[in-house]
């Protein structure tokens, strides 16, 4: 692909995927709503949220959470914009994980019994669905023979066919990532678990409304990995790959509003058992067929 | 001016009630009242919360709670106090261990009555909780504008507030006058 394209796709991220991220979340918010027999709230509902946030008095516990917010979400953005740039997988995925390193410091910085219990689980989320994030960048490496996601996309058909095992496992993990109810240890979006509001009980005003653009950002990256099992050298795999991701993110709709919270042994059990089976085995098959 | 009424987060406080008026606040965030399409969350989080739903009574034990929530909730800020119990201190009054409503410890805006209070009922109280929301959301952001602390800007609405009920008198001493002379 050529170089300034790339560039201006990573800069349509940076500017549209809050837009995107956050009418996704309204139209999330109007289905669940839906499927309990309720009217729900505005499609429109995070953004007047968020304005709402960023107007009200700033009260923080320790002044570094908003530093270490900031850093949260310049490195999730930065993530997004190397995916969509058409850069290193592999590359991503560490600045991911950093990033996420950085909302834990920001959680346990406050020294709150509810934040720092939340951030321990967000550490062990971070454990439970990193193995799958990295074995799904080792199969499309497998697979094609590149990390770079640029050279992903430029294949002659959808490598979905060859790799369904990893597909599998990384729909799985996006449960934990975008905070669906069975794995929604850290923090959830309902109010009234254990935890009060889990990693952002201290974030308030205009953290919390960084926070949630984070979250914007990050549902479109993940969305944007899905895409990438789609996406190849004909143009209406574009398409499919929009057609793919709407469904995705409905099927956790569905599992978020029909499951009940789970512990986290079961969760890392369960989620490490379906990484090994499903991506584990396609790998295997991948590099015998090879 | 953004509508910051369209999304009243809601914390809601047992002082001593008898479950009674707590069930109906949960039951306005069932299907059947479903208070979320108001954009109302139940947040549970009096750092993220806007408005403060009191049920109950307040007893020597409440009180420095209730205190403490309110003091922890950002500005701009509204306190509803629902039933009778929260509004006065109820069938619960000449208890002992009572003070009486919420509004002997915290400033309330909105009573909503009733014993328990109905849904329907607390629901209106919201919407009027988020009207109010929404006045003192301006006003905050004239506050931040202005560069002023809290306590500076209710000091200088706490002024203007005196000179008007001046002004309003002496202009009533002179129409007296008038009439008398
Ligand atoms: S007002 Fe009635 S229902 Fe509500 S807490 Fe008091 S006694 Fe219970």
């Amino acid at each position: 692909m050529d170089f300034s394209i790339r560039i201006i796709i990573a800069i349509c991220f940076i500017v549209l995927a809050p837009f995107l991220g956050g009418l996704l979340e309204g139209c999330d918010r109007k289905i669940s709503a839906r499927m309990q027999r309720r009217i729900g709230p505005p499609i429109l509902q995070p953004f007047y949220d968020v304005t709402k946030l960023f107007k009200k008095q700033y009260v923080v516990v320790n002044r570094s959470v908003h530093f270490l917010l900031v850093s949260y979400m310049a490195l999730m953005v930065l993530t997004g914009a190397m995916l969509f740039g058409g850069t290193d997988l592999l590359m991503c995925f560490f600045v991911l994980s950093t990033a996420a390193t950085f909302l834990y410091f920001a959680a346990s910085v406050t020294n709150s019994p509810y934040t720092t219990i939340g951030a321990q689980r967000e550490l062990i989320q971070m454990m439970t669905y990193e193995p799958a994030v990295l074995l799904t960048a080792v199969g499309f490496y497998v697979a094609i023979g590149s990390f770079r996601a640029a050279d992903i996309v430029n294949s002659n058909y959808s490598l979905i066919v060859k790799m369904p095992g990893f597909f599998f496992a990384f729909v799985f993990i996006m449960t934990i990532k975008m905070r669906k109810a069975p794995f929604d240890l850290s923090t959830s979006h309902h109010a009234h678990q254990e935890l009060v509001k889990g990693i952002t009980t201290e974030m308030s005003g205009k953290n919390l409304g960084i926070f949630n653009i984070t979250e914007w950002y990050e549902n479109i990256f993940l969305l944007g990995v899905v895409a990438l099992f789609i996406l190849n050298r004909n143009p209406w795999s574009i398409l499919a790959a929009v057609i793919v991701d709407l469904v995705v993110y409905f099927i956790e709709i569905l599992i978020g509003n029909s499951n009940a919270r789970m512990k986290w042994e079961t969760m890392l059990k369960m989620t490490w058992i379906v990484t090994l089976l499903s991506a584990g085995v396609n790998l295997l098959v991948l590099m015998v067929i090879k | 001016m953004a509508n910051v009424k369209r999304s009243p987060w809601l914390l809601h406080y047992d002082g001593s009630s008898c479950n009674g008026c707590d069930i109906e606040v949960l039951a306005c965030m069932t299907p059947v009242y479903d208070a979320e399409r108001l954009g109302v969350e139940n947040t549970g989080d009096p750092m993220q919360a806007d408005i403060l739903l009191i049920t109950g009574g307040i007893n020597a034990q409440a009180e420095p709670v209730v205190k403490q929530i309110y003091d922890q909730m950002p500005r701009p800020k509204v306190v509803v106090a629902v039933g009778i119990c929260a509004c006065t201190g109820g069938v619960f009054k000449d208890a002992y261990n009572i003070k009486g409503g919420a509004d002997t410890v915290v400033p309330v805006d909105i009573y909503v009555p009733g014993c328990a209070a109905r849904p329907q009922s607390i629901i209106d109280g919201i919407i009027q909780a988020r009207e109010l929301f929404q006045k003192r959301s301006e006003e905050h952001d004239a506050m931040v504008k202005a560069g002023l602390t809290y306590e500076q800007y209710k000091k200088m609405k706490d002024e203007e507030e005196a000179k008007k009920v001046a002004a309003a008198k002496a202009e009533e001493d002179r129409r007296e006058e008038e009439n008398n002379g």
